[in-house]
């Protein structure tokens, strides 16, 4: 099936006008552990969305369902309007090219340098002869410059990605989801391996990126307080049913209790004015 | 506290093997020495002949000593004619390798059919000596140098692709994962995010075998293979001891030299 088949197919009334709809999603794996049992998720205009949840919840295999990292086993995940889970293959690739992703793992390629890591980004658009030389067109050399200058590492082009430090793997990461021009960002727990203080510089590159780029983006996080500070909105998770979805500023003690359990969230959760200082 | 622990028996006893595990490697140790026994008797060894092999051998080194080293000029030629044979050979065994290793790692293959080809290639290449792979060429392409060069090449293309393939299939899934979610096609993200974690493994192995391939070109020219060989082969047909020891003695420096770059050039990879 085409995209231009897929697109066809009526969507509901209210995922046509959104920029990411998730129907009914549900993925079973073959060890028969249902990860995700129908979730439904909208996304309607560029803001960070925040999924939070216990380790096990189901985040993961969220966020990987939609580009199909993972196969999902029943529902639709609609990109402005495109049903994702029914494309073929190739029509599949070039869906990816519009979603980038950021893993925890940072995932660079060890052995190649920043460059050719950024560059990757668009391996979608050139060939592989083009790849095996590694010519890229000039338009994307001169925009990976200008994203390295951006996640401030200008003069880190030729250095292999295994000679960086872990906040700068990362800035890697995101220049090449953003060297893709995403529609979409999916981003799997991009902090948790990160110290405090690199974690909230790296949650404050990726919100301000996606609102230059007016691109939505899906992130997976540990840390409540930091989806508290860098989400517009946070949806959380419990044995793959979406528990709560609401903007940042709704997050109770009762929505934390809803999502992980009984606990004392009190300490958790930061108080309004602090938050008012950390944007200053 | 105290009371409950002086409640509670530990046991004293404690043996690395369990009995049974112990008594298995009695057996394996039995067969073992049996087979070596059977193997001994089967070979109708003819002892006398070592009574004297102490003798023998002296006679030899003295026929051989002293070397007669003008018979070395005539030798520079082949040597150097052996190292562009284990050369040629090892760089068309890269070259094939790459891809039938790709196509023999079970994560990158197509599927079942393919990776059967992919192994069974792996396999006849190996299981085929390089001298043996020399006699099949030289029947195709005539004695010379080429009958080598592919027979070199022959060898090391399955011994270069199973460890490569090895290293393929241990590749870290997350970097290919990362490549595969910017939408680049299957070859693009085996180039671009395979290849570069396997290159160790293979500039690694490929030195190695090239050196390998240094020592076994020295014998090609027994079979008519080209190199060294031949020049020992003739020598020893002439009971030319004295050449043979040149012969022998230029081997082995060209051998050590060989291994002495391979273990630096891999001791330099990162
Ligand atoms: N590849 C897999 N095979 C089988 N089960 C899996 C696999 N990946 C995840 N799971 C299971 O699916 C559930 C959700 O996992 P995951 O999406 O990784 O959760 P999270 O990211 O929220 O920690 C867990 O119970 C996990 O054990
Ligand atoms: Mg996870």
């Amino acid at each position: 099936m085409s995209a231009a088949d897929a697109q066809a197919h009526a969507p509901a009334p209210h995922a046509a006008r959104a920029l990411l709809a998730i129907d009914g999603l549900v993925k079973v794996y073959p060890g028969g552990q249902r990860a995700l049992d129908a979730v439904d998720l909208v996304v309607s205009q560029p803001q960070v969305v925040a999924v939070i949840g216990s380790s096990g919840a189901g985040k993961s295999t969220l966020i990987r369902c939609i580009n199909r990292l993972v196969e999902p086993s029943a529902g639709a995940v609609r990109l402005n309007g495109v049903d994702i889970v029914a494309l073929g293959r190739r029509d599949l690739r070039r869906m990816r090219r519009r979603i980038g992703m950021i893993f925890q793992e940072f995932n660079l390629v060890e052995r190649l340098t920043v460059m050719e890591n950024v560059l990757s980004g668009r391996l979608g658009s050139i060939g592989f002869v083009a790849a095996l030389m590694r010519r890229y067109p000039p338009r994307d050399v001169a925009s990976a410059f200008e994203l390295l200058d951006r996640v401030g590492l200008a003069g880190y082009q030729d250095t292999r990605a295994d000679a960086l430090s872990g906040g700068q793997r990362q800035r890697v990461g995101i220049a090449r989801a953003l060297m893709q021009q995403p529609e979409l960002l999916l981003i799997d727990e991009p902090t948790a391996s990160l110290d405090p203080k690199t974690a909230r510089q790296i949650m404050r590159l990726i919100r301000s990126l996606a609102q230059e780029q007016r691109c939505p983006a899906l992130v997976n996080i540990h840390d409540v307080t930091l989806a508290q500070d860098y989400a517009d909105r946070v949806v959380g998770l419990k044995a793959g049913r979406v528990v709560f979805d609401a903007p940042a500023q709704a997050l109770t003690p009762q929505a934390l209790t809803a999502i992980y359990g009984e606990e004392d969230w009190n300490r958790t959760i930061r108080p309004v004015e602090d938050e008012a200082l950390e944007a200053s | 506290m105290s009371d409950a622990a002086s409640a509670k028996r530990y046991p004293e006893v404690w043996r690395r093997r369990s009995l049974r595990e112990s008594l298995l490697g009695w057996c394996w140790a039995v067969v073992l020495a049996a087979a070596a026994v059977w193997s001994v008797s089967a070979l109708d060894i003819e002892w006398a002949f070592f009574a004297d092999a102490h003798e023998q051998a002296g006679d030899l080194l003295r026929r051989m000593w002293p070397p007669r080293w003008s018979y070395l000029p005539a030798i520079v030629k082949p040597l150097i004619e052996t190292i562009h044979i284990a050369t040629l050979g090892t760089a068309i065994a890269v070259v094939l390798s790459v891809p039938l290793a790709f196509l023999a790692a079970r994560n990158t293959t197509l599927n079942g059919f393919t990776w059967a080809i992919g192994r069974s290639l792996l396999v006849a290449s190996r299981s085929v000596n390089t001298v043996i792979w020399g006699l099949v060429f030289v029947a195709i392409f005539g004695p010379g140098p080429v009958a080598g060069i592919a027979a070199v090449a022959a060898r090391s293309v399955g011994f270069l692709a199973k460890l490569v393939a090895e290293a393929i299939e241990e590749a870290d899934s997350g970097q290919v994962e990362a490549v595969q979610a910017t939408g680049a096609s299957t070859a693009q993200v085996y180039l671009v995010a395979v290849l570069p974690q396997v290159m160790p493994v293979l500039i690694g192995t490929t030195v190695y075998r090239w050196d390998i391939n240094v020592r076994e070109s020295s014998v090609l020219g027994f079979v008519g293979a080209g190199g060294i060989g031949l020049y020992l082969y003739a020598s020893i047909n002439q009971f030319a001891w004295q050449q043979v020891l040149v012969v022998l003695l230029a081997i082995l420096a060209v051998v050590l030299a060989a291994e002495a770059l391979s273990a630096y050039a891999r001791a330099r990879i990162s």
